[in-house]
């Protein structure tokens, strides 16, 4: 089975929880799809055993073969190339490495080289298996970094996905083709806003969901009230707790220092196979 | 006219409460909302709508199986896995990239324009407030952002006002990339947690690549003491000032259900400090020139 855990807003605790469900139970693999800024190894701390650079392919003309048509220019979406006195310039931060330019010029002038763009690193702690990507800085685009670190879902595993705050093209990249959506978010009104945007993007992608409140007795009852109108189940509500905010701010794991939260997260786990089995 | 721009690399360490309170606290400014991902500001400033505009950006695939001859080449050619089966586009997958359309020997693939949100300018009682919503599953966030930013701009260079608060969105990427080009300061909030250190350290990385000065403000920062520590050696260590440290204070989320920025809503040591960093800041901006 495969589990995301995604948010809307950022900071809910979207990391928390794919940690602790991922190390409270046997056979996981944690994948850490937020590559612009992943924190699961700051709590993890795994054995990295193996590293692999993430490239797109941008294009690179051959000057003597090329004769300045511009067909190149016009196939591009992204104005990442663009044809100047018979001359051609790329602009490789703006390139998808979609191929259309060297796929359609008509003298054959363009190759492909690859560019990093960022670098996935994976190993285990204990029983559980670790990915994570890492986009390069500077680099614009996540999704190609996401969709590299993703071919590491073990379908054998039980895989659990931290996916990237917000609602465009990196959450939708981490969290599509995946089994169960674990939305956390916080009550307040910020909480509530980017929930609903959330719920809406994993309607339209139509996997099941959940949701879990933080700090659950910080704000008002909204959030719970919109989950009971909408009939999307409450998985789980973690209070405010000092104890807490101090494990996570020093970079240690809530199963870890305090062992009864451990039966909680399997009991999530339960209750998202149960909704899974009564889909089927 | 200067423009700040607020950005935190990790989600939810208060950006929205302190660009809210900035615009509660600035003169002659205009504000502008740029994290059109998951957009919270407007929840503080209710702003009444005054334009509101449609967003096109980008294509997406559609085939006509009407024309489609099944020949497999536009599956062939696409990378992003956006081709079904039975040849139509999964537009989710999509990046708009129109290669299976060129490369379809009947022409049976159009490229339609994605509506892909909307932008408004708007008033609130803290001055023009311009705001965007990005439709749901949406892409190209860093284009609207460039789009909500320059209308700010222009507002605010046609009524001379003398700032521009960005409130920017999480990460390190496109949209991020996109908020703070060309700024005059960029402000970084963290918290006292290793995630927040770690994220902070990879956004300043990012700021220095595009080579923009970043100050610092160190929020809840009495959660953990040892953690902030870290930030202020830091920060040190970088040359980065930090601006001011907020107390963690449970006002801060009243403030926000009350649908206030804290400014308006309380006046206790979070205001004082929140009120010191806009002085600092004011300050050193207006001495720069």
């Amino acid at each position: 089975m495969i589990i995301s855990v995604a948010s809307g807003k950022g900071g809910t605790g979207k990391t928390t929880v794919a940690v602790n469900l991922a190390l409270s139970l046997a056979n996981t693999r944690l994948i850490d799809c937020d590559v612009e800024e992943p924190n699961c190894h700051i709590f993890v701390k795994p054995d990295i055993e193996s590293r692999r650079k993430v490239s797109i392919p941008i294009p690179q003309v051959n000057d003597d073969k090329c004769d300045g048509c511009g067909r190149c220019q016009e196939v591009c979406a992204y104005n990442a190339i663009a044809v100047v006195n018979k001359k051609v310039i790329v602009f490789p931060e703006l390139c998808h490495g979609c191929g259309s330019c060297s796929y359609f010029c008509p003298l054959k002038a363009i190759d492909e080289k690859n560019k990093e763009i960022g670098i996935i690193e994976a190993g285990r702690k204990g029983g559980t298996d670790f990915v994570h990507g890492r986009l390069n800085i500077g680099m614009m685009m996540s999704p190609p970094v996401i969709r590299e670190v993703k071919k590491y879902i073990d379908k054998k595993k039980t895989v659990i996905i931290d996916a990237p705050p917000g609602t465009s093209c990196p959450v939708i990249t981490a969290i599509k083709d995946t089994d169960f959506i674990i939305l956390v978010t916080e009550p307040t009104p910020f909480g509530l806003n980017d929930l609903s945007l959330a719920i809406g993007v994993v309607k339209k992608l139509g996997i099941p969901s959940g949701v879990i409140i933080n700090r659950s007795d910080l704000g008002n009852k909204k959030v719970e009230n919109y989950c009971a109108e909408e009939n999307i189940p409450v998985l789980m509500k973690i209070p405010f707790d000092r104890r807490i905010a101090e494990i996570y701010s020093g970079g240690d794991v809530i199963v870890e220092v305090l062992p009864e939260y451990k039966n909680k997260f399997r009991d999530l786990y339960k209750k998202i196979e149960a909704i899974i089995n009564n889909k089927k | 006219m200067k423009q700040i721009v607020i950005i935190s690399g990790k989600g939810g360490t208060g950006k929205t409460v302190i660009t809210g309170s900035l615009a509660a606290m600035a003169k002659d400014k205009v504000i502008a909302d740029c994290d059109v991902d998951a957009a919270d500001l407007h929840l503080l400033l209710d702003p009444e709508i005054k334009k509101s505009h449609i967003f096109k950006s980008g294509f997406t695939a559609f085939t006509h199986k009407d024309k489609c001859i099944d020949c497999g080449i536009c599956k062939k050619v696409c990378r992003f896995d956006a081709v079904k089966d039975d040849f139509t586009i999964d537009p989710v997958s999509c990046e708009g990239c129109a290669f299976c359309s060129y490369a379809c020997p009947e022409n049976a693939i159009e490229m339609k324009e994605n509506i892909s949100g909307k932008w408004f300018v708007s008033e609130t009682r803290f001055g023009p407030m311009v705001h965007a919503r990005l439709g749901i599953a949406e892409e190209n966030s860093g284009k609207l952002v460039s789009l909500v930013r320059q209308k700010a701009k222009e507002i605010a260079e046609d009524r001379n006002y003398k700032w521009v608060i960005i409130d920017g969105s999480p990460g390190i990427g496109c949209p991020v990339i996109a908020s703070i080009t060309g700024v005059d300061c960029v402000v970084m909030v963290t918290e006292p947690t290793l995630s927040g250190l770690h994220d902070a350290k990879r956004l300043l990385d990012v700021t220095n690549h595009f080579n923009i000065e970043a100050r610092i403000i160190i929020n809840k920062y009495d959660l953990n003491p040892d953690v902030t520590g870290k930030i202020e050696k830091w920060s040190k260590d970088k040359n980065i000032e930090i601006l001011g440290k907020i107390e963690f204070n449970r006002s801060v989320v009243e403030s926000v259900v009350n649908g206030k920025t804290v400014i308006e809503y309380t006046n206790n040591k979070v205001t004082e400090q929140l009120g010191n960093i806009w002085k600092t800041l004011e300050r050193e901006l207006e001495e720069e020139k």
